[in-house]
């Protein structure tokens, strides 16, 4: 499992990289939207993208947008991790794909629950009912 | 620095008085990490000095016992109980109380009350339209009964296994925290109660959650717990416990019904049914441990 984790702030970025791969993830990393799908444009197919909202060049919803427009990424899954914690952000990036919303601050127990609830973890044979959701309505 | 034998023992004592519930030796640990923050908001230098106050201060006693008794929890925690809830469970009584349609659950120990809420909302999206649903939630600690009733939850909770979908589904921002929908609220009702003490009148419920709660009593306290419990429990209603409890095998009481990992409990079909005779059990299990 790769996950591809972006943000602009490098200790975020750090937190992220350790509780992932705690859990038996490879990691990239970039630093906006842009240099990401740079990344995934070369060729970087990862399993989990961990993304930030608000950064420079290319923000995290532009991002998602971008990366759902792309039907070769269709697999990939998408989490936004974020400080814009409003009711209409999350709508808008669940409209805009992407699968789970973690907000800032975060426990490393938050991610792990998540990533069970998208079926990326080992023991996620029976993934929870709002995961079935999830992909229902965002995926279809 | 840790608790001195003494203090732990008294505090020990405390909280099992109060709510039967045991803290062995060894979880001295447990112990001074939850009331560490108590003895600084009360302005005491540590927790002997704090200990030495909860000698003489009920209130502070009250206080130290609610944090005592408090179960770390999560939205849909351990998730396949729900899965089972919403693929057996729910269809299951659905039919067999097509012609009453009213479904009655209880999150017993339900702590800040994800669980009860949980359960709300997969009953609002899989429960047939013309329902009627009742939702009790009940623990030992007073803060938590007025937490589930309050319905808010700080945003280090939101994160804790609740699918963003559900979040904008059925959650509101206030200020820093997020409120459950009245809707949500409107069905589950929130009460104190002591699961280790003879109950209250209840009535009968379809599906009882107790889970994660009975490893922290005694033999005896379990036995008069799920005895009262049982008398609360439909005859062709589920107990869910947590994954690593049993009904102390008690066939001649209690079935197993396996669905993968998760045990279903139902009663027996030699259990007593009728109200009288389970009153009788009832007070037989409380009074005798048995």
């Amino acid at each position: 499992m790769h996950a591809l984790i972006i943000d602009d702030s490098r200790t975020m970025r750090a937190i992220l990289r350790r509780t992932v791969a705690a859990l038996g993830f490879e990691t990239s990393e970039a630093g906006h939207g842009r240099e990401a799908l740079d990344l995934m444009e070369g060729g970087l197919v990862p399993d989990l993208c961990l993304i930030d909202w608000n950064m420079p060049v290319m923000d995290g919803y532009t991002l998602v947008t971008r990366i759902r427009a792309e039907p070769r990424w269709r697999g990939v899954t998408l989490m936004m991790v974020t400080t814009e914690g409003t009711h209409s952000h999350i709508v808008r990036a669940l409209a805009a794909g992407a699968h789970e919303y973690v907000i800032k601050p975060f426990t490393a127990d938050a991610i792990v629950d998540k990533l069970r609830l998208l079926g990326l973890l080992e023991d996620t044979r029976a993934a929870a009912p709002g995961h079935l959701v999830v992909s229902e309505r965002v995926l279809a | 620095v840790t608790i001195s034998e003494a203090d732990f023992r008294y505090v020990a004592e405390l909280v099992r008085v109060e709510t039967s519930m045991q803290y062995d030796v060894g979880k001295e640990y447990l112990v001074r990490a939850r009331l560490q923050p108590l003895a600084r908001s009360a302005g005491e230098p540590d927790v002997a000095h704090y200990v030495r106050r909860l000698r003489a201060d009920a209130v502070e006693r009250r206080r130290a016992v609610d944090a005592l008794t408090i179960n770390e929890t999560s939205w849909f925690r351990d998730r396949e109980p729900f899965r089972v809830f919403v693929e057996v469970m729910l269809p299951r009584l659905v039919e067999a109380r097509a012609g009453r349609r009213e479904l009655r659950i209880w999150s017993a120990a339900s702590s800040s009350g994800q669980e009860a809420y949980s359960l709300a909302m997969l009953c609002e999206e899989h429960l047939p339209a013309g329902w009627s649903l009742d939702i009790l939630a009940t623990d030992v600690s007073e803060a938590m009964v007025e937490r589930v009733r309050a319905g808010r939850y700080g945003q280090v909770e939101m994160n804790r296994g609740l699918p963003a979908t559900h979040l904008v589904q059925h959650f509101r921002r206030v200020g820093t925290e997020w409120e459950v929908s009245q809707r949500l609220r409107s069905v589950v009702h929130a009460r104190q109660l002591n699961l280790a003490a003879p109950l209250p009148h209840l009535g009968t419920f379809d599906v009882i959650f107790l889970r994660n709660v009975l490893i922290y009593f005694d033999q005896a306290t379990k036995r008069g717990i799920l005895g009262r419990i049982q008398a609360c429990l439909s005859p062709d209603g589920y107990l869910v416990l947590g994954a690593s409890e049993t009904t102390l095998d008690a066939p001649d009481r209690w079935t197993t019904e396996r669905h993968d990992r998760v045990s279903l409990q139902r009663p027996s079909p030699t259990t007593p049914t009728t109200p009288a005779v389970r009153a009788a059990a009832d007070r037989a299990s409380a009074t005798t441990g048995a």
